[in-house]
Formats: structure tokens, sequence, C-alpha cells
């Protein structure tokens, strides 16, 4: 295991890792299809993803909708169980203490917290945290900013008392620069701009110290002149609390800005990973490359210009997945190999990783 | 003449906790086959603009004053009945916010974009549904999906579903509100390409409505920046993007994610005023850079900034006050 990290994430300290992870949600039968005997279809959201975080980086996963980026980030950090494929994490030293007590499986330093339960289970979700995309509708409008707050410390058994809880709670919005806490304490989050919002959400995230951040689409739903706010936050909170994050967007501009590592997701897969700049600038999946064209340019010069994106129709639906390589056909490249066999990963790069039988030929 | 005058318009809503002054003394003119953008950020009153100009501004709304001019006849006077059989879907339609459920589960597509045609047409059942598959074909889906049901169908040909009926009555003008926002960005370009063909093709005014500023580069020839309930810039695509001269405009566009651009985050600070209470003077004082005193007290008028009209008071005496 050492040898692979040394050779792919050279100094980067990995503080979770994923292997092989699929997630499966089985579909209701219908009448005649359980009278018929036929096996329940799967919807196959995660299939087959390997995934580094990489401690005090912005790993990005960008993709469609549908693609199965929230259903990984999500996986990553527990909150869905995955099908089959382990999930390795390098907690703090308490937590390791306590995971080395109760005798969960172990590769070095890193713990396998894919079947974590009781206890543990609770622990790591002190540092396992996610901030969700809808400020609107994951704050419990008939709760107060500082009953959304003290929740996570009073199921923790955080705090002594209620003062020193809410103690936690002023840090916790001054932290997020929401100032004057105590203004804030009181209001619920109807009275505040979806902004405000999203930061109460970063702070219910960090209340518990949190380690690792899932960031599910924060800023999507925000209007453009603050999103950068939040952004910005986000970014100096990870340097000040040393925070490593798992940042799910569809948007690419956003990645290509805030990310260090980007992963391309497509029906389920990871096709193309590695440092944001190489991924931008020199993309080598066919997908990649579509998805760039695509994202409309702020510069009206072009605007005559039909331009024509290479890939064709939609996201095939994640019940029929295609078979060989899933991108097969919509992608203009396709040729005979595709439609039979699934690629492998070839190296294109400096940790730059793609899943396309093209690298082959290339080779 | 030009198609499309919009003069001094204000369209409120008289809610329990006050009027909120959606759409505030809004002006702007629209040329034939041209496109116009509006741009705002949620609570500017885009949409809601959008809606009085096909004038479906839902209670408790409505239009307070100005004129609607289309063609020189002010369709803000006219009378519900004359408005539904001449002016809506006829010469003026429009494209909804959230158009994937813009369609009737129950009822095929083919009969949906009849049913528009029936309304305005002495034509018979067989003649529409012809024409709605020629609609069909005309925004790229096999004409024989009349018959299917609206869930046969992906989002991205929803929405195109959604812009053909918009067309059943070749309108002069196709209002489209926020048309991609739900959509993946191959599907929005693949959406961005029909509809700039339909302009080039039909010669057909588009207005379209929306907060990200990257997608109006790609379709509009014009530009109005809305903010508060203010128009507070308009001008020609190209002049509004390489040179604004609002500070909110200024804002905004520094504030779009590039790729290959800087690496910096830049935003404009504060939020959004309430419209129920506007702050006085230039709505945007408060989180504005440049803000003087009489950005406090008095509204700005519209000064001509090259080929740009501004309503703030930086360019006083700089320029001449314009329309």
């Amino acid at each position: 295991m050492s040898e692979y990290f040394d050779k792919v994430w050279g100094s980067e300290d990995i503080v979770l890792y994923a292997k092989d992870l699929r997630v499966y949600f089985s579909l209701a039968r219908s009448l005649t299809e359980i009278i018929t005997f036929k096996k329940a279809r799967n919807v196959r959201a995660v299939d087959g993803v390997d995934l580094y975080l990489p401690r005090n980086k912005v790993t990005c996963l960008v993709g469609e909708s549908g693609c199965g980026k929230t259903t990984l980030g999500r996986t990553i950090i527990g909150l869905i169980k995955p099908t089959t494929g382990r999930i390795f994490y390098k907690p703090s030293k308490s937590l390791g203490e306590l995971m080395e007590s109760a005798g969960l499986p172990r590769k070095g330093d890193y713990f396998d917290i894919t079947d974590a339960r009781g206890e543990i289970y609770k622990l790591l979700r002190r540092e396992l945290q996610i901030v969700f995309q809808d400020p609107y509708g994951s704050l419990n409008p008939r709760m107060t900013i500082k009953e959304i707050l003290e929740e996570p410390l009073i199921i923790h058994k955080i705090g002594e008392s209620e003062s020193e809880r809410v103690e936690m709670v002023i840090k916790a919005l001054q932290d997020v620069k929401l100032t004057p806490p105590e203004e804030f304490l009181h209001l619920y989050p109807f009275q505040l701009s979806g902004g405000q919002r999203q930061r109460v959400n970063i702070a219910r995230a960090l209340i518990l110290g949190a380690r690792i951040v899932v960031a599910d689409e924060p800023v999507s739903m925000l209007d453009v002149s603050i999103r950068a706010e939040i952004l910005k936050l986000m970014l100096d909170l990870k340097e000040t609390r040393d925070l490593t994050y798992l940042f799910i967007t569809h948007d690419l501009a956003v990645a290509s800005i805030i990310c260090d590592y980007i992963n391309i997701m497509y029906l389920g897969k990871i096709v193309e990973s590695g440092p944001t700049d190489e991924v931008i600038r020199n993309p080598k999946h066919p997908y990649t490359q579509a998805l760039l064209i695509a994202v409309p340019a702020p510069d009206p010069k072009g605007r005559w210009h039909i331009k024509e994106v290479p890939i064709k129709g939609e996201v095939p639906s994640a019940i029929n997945i295609p078979p060989g390589c899933r991108f097969h056909p919509r992608c203009p490249y396709a040729f005979d190999k595709c439609t039979m066999q699934e690629p492998p990963y070839f190296e294109v790069g400096y940790k730059h990783h793609s899943q396309c039988w093209l690298h082959e030929i290339k080779k | 003449m030009p198609l499309l005058e919009v003069k001094g318009l204000k369209t409120y809503f008289f809610t329990l906790r006050g009027v909120v002054k959606a759409v505030d003394e809004v002006s702007f003119t629209l040329e034939r086959g041209e496109s116009l953008a509006i741009v705002g950020e949620s609570g500017s009153g885009k949409s809601t603009l959008g809606y009085s100009l096909i004038r479906l501004v839902p209670p408790p709304g409505r239009i307070v004053e100005g004129e609607i001019l289309l063609d020189g006849t002010d369709i803000t006077k006219l009378p519900e009945d004359r408005i539904r059989r001449e002016i809506r879907w006829k010469r003026i339609s429009m494209v909804f916010q959230g158009a994937l459920n813009a369609l009737n589960p129950v009822k095929r597509v083919g009969d949906q974009i009849a049913d528009a045609i029936l309304a305005h047409e002495n034509v018979t059942k067989k003649e529409a549904l012809e024409r709605a598959g020629e609609l069909l074909k005309a925004v790229g889906i096999d004409p024989r999906r009349i018959n299917n049901y609206p869930h046969e169908f992906s989002g991205g040909m929803k929405q195109r579903v959604v812009i053909a009926m918009a067309l059943a009555l070749n309108p002069d003008i196709v209002i489209a509100d926020e048309p991609t926002t739900a959509l993946d960005v191959v599907v929005q370009a693949q959406i961005l390409n029909l509809l700039k063909k339909l302009k080039q093709e039909r010669k057909m005014s588009i207005i379209l409505i929306t907060h990200d500023l990257s997608l109006v580069a790609e379709l509009a020839d014009k530009v109005a920046i809305m903010y508060a309930g203010k128009m507070v810039e308009i001008g020609p695509s190209d002049d509004i993007y390489t040179e604004p001269s609002h500070p909110y405009t200024k804002g905004l566009m520094a504030s779009i994610p590039r790729i290959g651009g800087k690496k910096e985050l830049y935003w404009i600070p504060g939020n959004p005023p309430d419209l129920r209470s506007p702050p006085p003077g230039c709505r945007f004082h408060p989180r504005c850079p440049y803000a003087m005193d009489i950005c406090k007290v008095k509204e700005p008028p519209y000064f001509k900034v090259g080929n740009l009209l501004t309503a703030c008071w930086l360019y006083e005496g700089k320029s001449k006050e314009g329309g």
C-alpha cells in the first residue's frame, strides 16, 4: 500500500481512501417481473470507484446530474453503506486508539471504517462531516440558530452546561464570520439570507471538530455575487483548521478555481482524475474534453458561432449501463474494443489518470 | 419603431407585509431579431418583468404604471380577452422557468402543442398535430414522438418540447426564463445552439432571463442588468462585458468564475436588499465600494457612458444625462 502512495501521491498525506467502491440501489420489481421471476434491477449509482483524499487539500468530484457524485460523497463518510468496497481512514490520535482497542481492521495507519458501528461510528461522525447543497432545506425552520448548532453538541455530550455550549456556538458563529454572533443566536433560518444560512451549515459541520468535510454543491443555490465569499470562507477554514475537503460540483469553472485535484465522474465511474491544472489544461478523456467545450464562456464575441459539442445525446440511465466503456455510445472516437471491454486506467501524466482505450493506441 | 418598447414599467406586489416593488420604473427597447438578456440575482425582479410582458403577473402583483408598446400598441391597457386572443403566445410567448415540470404529465406532448394552436387558429385537430410534429422537428426531436408522454423524454428533450410549444404560433418574441438551469452543461450547450439557430433562421426576438452571465454572453446582443427591481445598466453586450460602467455590473463580471482565468475569488460584499423597504437613493449604495453622499439620498438617473446607459452618480458631469 505505502509503495503505491509513495509512487502516485509523493508528498501528499492521504487521510482517507476508498477502494473499488460500489453502491447499488435495488429497484422494486413490478408484478409482472415478480411473476416471471425476473431479477430485481439495480441502479448502479457508484460502480467501482477508487478515491484518495490528500490532507488539507481540496479534491473535487465533477459530473453531470445522476453521475453518482452525491452518493459517492455520502458513502465516503459513512452516511450510505457501500454494496462492496472498503473505505480506509487515518483517524485522529485519540480516535485511532479507540479504534485500535475496538479491534477495527487496519492497514498500517489506516483503519477500515466501512463496517464501523456503535460508539466508533458516532465518534467518526465528529471527524467526517458534510455541508449540504440546499441552504434552505437543510436547516430546521422551527429551530433557532442556537438550537441548530447546539444539537450536535448535546447528541455528542460535549459541554458541561448550557452556558458552556452557548459559548461554543458563539465561537462557531465567529469562525464562519456571522458577527456579532449574539445577534444570530435567537434568529430562525428564514430570517437569514442564503449566504448566511450556508455559513450556519458550515458552522454545524465544523462544531464537532471535523477533519474531513464533504461539501455537496455548497454554493450552487446561492447568488453569483456571494458565491465566492462562501468559497473563500471555506478555503480559509481549511487553512486554519487543517481540513480536508471533498468538493462536489457540476461546475467546472468553480472546480478549476478552488480544487487541488479533480475527479471527473461519469455514470458511477471516475473517468479521469489528476491535479486540477493538468486536467483543465490538458484533458485526456473524451468526456472531459467535451465538458470543457460545453462550458459557456463569458465572452460575447463568439455568440454568433454555433458551438458544436462533440458528444451526442444525454447520460444514459444508471439502470442500464452500456457494456464495455460506459461512455462509448456518446463518444466521438469509439471503436470496436470500447463496446466490448471496459478500459483500465492509463497513466497519462503526473498523478493524472484516464480511463480510455485511446491511450493504449497512443502508447 | 422598435418591435417592443417598455416605458417606466412598475409592477408591484401588494402583500400583507407591505408593497414589494419588484419592477420599478424599467424601460428598454427590443428590435426584431434582437436578443436581450435580463440579468439579475434572485429577487431582482427579472422574472416578474418577464411575466409583466405577457401580462401574467401572479396576484397579489400587478402592473401599476408604465407602458409596454408592442408595435406601438400599449398592451398594458388591453382587456384580458384581447391579450389572450391577440398577444399572448401569438405575438409574445414564454418558456417558463422549471420547464421540466411545465408539461402536463397525463397528456401526449403532441396534443399539448396542438392545444396552443387550436386555441388561436381555426384549423382541424389533424392539421394542428401535423404542425406539432413540424415544431418538434424544428427543435431537433423526431416528429413521430408527438404521441409520447412527457415522462418518455429526457430533461433536455422536455426542454425542447417546451421551446417548441413557445414557437407554436410563430411569435415575434420568445421570453426564456432561466431556460437551462436544471440542465447539464452538455445539454445546456445544445439548447443554446437551438436558440441561436431559431433566432437566426426565424428572425425571432429573444428575451433571456437569467442570473448566469456566462450563458448571456453566448446569446445576447444586448444586456440589461437588474438590481433590486431597478434596471441599473443596459447596453450592447460587447460593451457590457469589456467595459462595464455600473459598480454592480463590474462586481458581477469579476465574480464570474472563469476556466483558465485568475485563481482569485471575488465577490460583492453584503446582500441584496429586502424589496419591501429598499434603501433610499441608489439601491446598490450599501454594497457599493464607490458610494458617495448623494448615492444615499437621491436615486441616480441614467447617464450615457459610451454605448451604455448607466444609473450611477459616478458618471454625473462626465457624460450627458440619457433616457
